[in-house]
């Protein structure tokens, strides 16, 4: 049986271990190396040093909080919804169906409808407002980027909405709690782990969304990934990309741990 | 556990069943046999009048397979990994330092071409190709600007500072190109496209963001749909996107500042992979006939550096200033030269520095 086990374990190890641990290693390996593969930090420093990449960091930082920000407020009524209705697998099906969709395809479409011609702007006309230039802004860079993440959002807590039990919600109207307090002491600290989980398939992509910033934002928005991008495929420069993935990385790490802290702190308040 | 396997094994069939469809569709279609009487060409999506090979077919009685790419690098990692014995290619200029650097190209003997005399003088000898041993000009353009006369007076802008003025602010879009964009700072100052003096790069790019405020975004391909979608008034781009832009737009124009712009060249090139030179050979040679040549640069719309087929062009053609600027100007272009991997990366690096603080 343990042999057994172990055979089962195989793929999985095997494939952990080929492109995840190993590309890990890859990465860190050229950060910490030159072109010429000498052991150096001077990536590390380079990045520090220049006010450019950290300027860029802070700008993709911010972006990815909007961007989960507003993911959040539209998902998680929407989960809450979801939750009440007579047709959830349907309703699901109906979040979820975009996601079928190529991003580049969707990317497209709104450039067709955020256009000075497009149809934003035909509404608008109906009232004698102007073509109003929505594209290559902050809004139109956002409003996708949250379209686009929001299913990643509402699939999560709406898993973790489920799974409290409805006894839980009797019982607390039964205790004469309004439906705030009910909310406030029981469905959301519940629902935690799937509004962490969120948080966490969204902030992390939302870092370094390169192919937005340039169809929708016209390289108005500058995010670490559009860096990412010129390193590896424009100048060749390996090491400097791998250090801003590094970084990357350890941004990841931090979300990670800030989220998962606050879960702690709640339960000792209850 | 039953309905698992059954719908895996079903996935699988479908996948097996599409694979072997595709396959099958993949050797109808010519594919990697090559005998004796076939030519392949490896050349950009639509780049050639259909015309002009079943013309030569005839005349020849080759069989010519036509694959085509949609960026060089693209083509040469195909060419370098050799699966396909591809007897012409037609990569631009700084893709030809590249594959001679490589090893990956045949030298052409031009006293086997008959017809290499129609090229005119001002194409040859250029840096990427010093001694013509290597690539026969196919096209030619210029990187320069295009703007919509609804909003933009005919003939207003004429020089690249032009643009840094007040009155266009937020109508400018701009290729993402570092080399173009540095370029243009760079010649518009009067130093050269291929400057490599760390100070003038840095006085270009303080330049460029002088430019910012008039600056609505910094795109790719998509700059063509949004001229033609008059989303910008003026955009900074190629002759060859220039081309398709005007074809759906009357108002759109395209000039060639006269203190000089990119030359950039597409050229027929011999890979190693040739396995039927013969046939390279002739078609190299029928395509400079300059009435082949001439039905070619129609259909395509782009320049020829065929003197006699620019002859045989119509007036209207051969006479627009934007598509063959006049000689003076044509001095003052610049092929871009291969720069040293850290010269490149300091281009990049202060276009970066421009895409980040070009907002304000």
């Amino acid at each position: 049986m343990k042999k057994n086990r172990l055979l089962f374990l195989l793929p999985y190890l095997l494939w952990i271990g080929l492109f995840v641990i190993a590309p890990l290693v890859l990465i860190l390996g050229y950060s910490l190396t030159d072109a010429h593969s000498h052991l150096t930090l001077q990536n590390f420093a380079a990045f520090f040093s220049g006010g450019t990449f950290l300027r860029m960091m802070a700008n993709s930082f911010w972006y990815a909080l909007l961007i989960t920000f507003f993911c959040l407020l539209v998902s998680y009524p929407a989960a809450l919804a979801l939750t009440r209705l007579k047709n959830q697998q349907f309703w699901l099906m109906l979040i979820i169906l975009p996601t079928w969709i190529n991003l580049l395809l969707k990317a497209y479409a709104f450039i067709g409808i955020f256009s000075r011609s497009g149809m934003v702007n035909q509404f608008l006309g109906l009232f004698g407002i102007g073509p109003v230039g929505i594209m290559f802004t902050d809004f139109a860079f956002i409003f996708v980027a949250t379209y686009i993440e929001i299913p990643f959002m509402v699939m999560p807590i709406y898993n973790s909405l489920k799974e409290i039990d409805p006894a839980l919600l009797s019982a607390s109207s039964d205790l004469g709690a309004s439906f705030w307090q009910t909310f406030r002491y029981v469905i959301w600290p519940l629902s935690w782990p799937g509004v962490e989980s969120g948080i966490q398939a969204i902030f992390i992509p939302s870092l370094s969304l390169f192919m937005l910033t340039r169809l929708i934002g016209g390289n108005r928005v500058i995010t670490l990934g559009t860096a990412v991008e010129e390193y590896f495929l424009t100048t060749m420069n390996w090491n400097m990309g791998a250090t801003i993935g590094v970084i990357l990385i350890a941004l990841m790490l931090i979300v990670m741990l800030l989220t998962s802290r606050k879960q702690h702190k709640k339960e000792i308040e209850l | 556990m039953k309905k698992i396997l059954s719908a895996a094994l079903a996935i699988l069939l479908v996948s097996l069943g599409l694979y072997l469809g595709a396959q099958q569709l993949d050797s109808s279609s010519g594919g990697s046999a090559s005998s004796k009487k076939d030519l392949i060409i490896y050349n950009w999506g639509d780049y050639i009048d259909p015309d002009l090979i079943t013309k030569f077919e005839k005349q020849t009685g080759y069989h010519v397979i036509y694959e085509t790419f949609d960026s060089n690098e693209a083509m040469y990692t195909k060419i370098k990994q050799g699966g396909t014995a591809y007897d012409l290619a037609v990569p631009s200029d700084y893709m030809i330092t590249k594959l001679r650097r490589d090893n990956l190209l045949d030298k052409i003997d031009t006293s086997r071409l008959s017809n290499f005399k129609y090229i005119g003088k001002e194409f040859l000898h250029k840096s990427f190709d010093e001694k013509n041993e290597y690539s026969v000009p196919y096209f030619w353009g210029t990187l320069g600007i295009v703007y919509n006369d609804r909003y933009v007076k005919k003939g207003e802008i004429k020089s690249w500072n032009d643009l840094w003025k007040k009155k266009y602010q937020g109508q400018i879009l701009l290729v993402d190109s570092a080399r173009d964009i540095m370029g243009m700072s760079l010649v518009s100052m009067g130093y050269s496209m291929n400057d490599t003096n760390s100070a003038h790069l840095k006085v270009a790019k303080a330049k460029l963001d002088k430019i910012g405020k008039n600056v609505k975004a910094i795109v790719a391909d998509e700059l063509k749909m949004y001229m033609v979608q008059n989303e910008a008034w003026i955009g900074v781009t190629y002759s060859g996107e220039a081309v398709t832009m005007m074809d759906q737009d009357s108002h759109i124009h395209y000039v060639v500042p006269a203190q000089g712009s990119n030359l950039w060249f597409d050229n027929i090139v011999i890979p190693k992979t040739c396995k039927n030179k013969e046939a390279a050979y002739k078609f190299i040679n029928f395509m400079l006939e300059p009435k082949n040549a001439a039905q070619n640069a129609e259909y395509i719309g782009y320049s020829t550096p065929n003197t006699a087929a620019q002859k045989l062009l119509p007036k209207s053609v051969r006479e627009d200033k934007q598509f063959y600027p006049p000689m003076s100007t044509v001095k003052n272009l610049e092929v871009y030269r291969d720069l040293p991997s850290s010269k490149v990366q300091e281009y990049n690096d202060l276009f970066l520095e421009f895409k980040m603080y070009a907002r304000n």
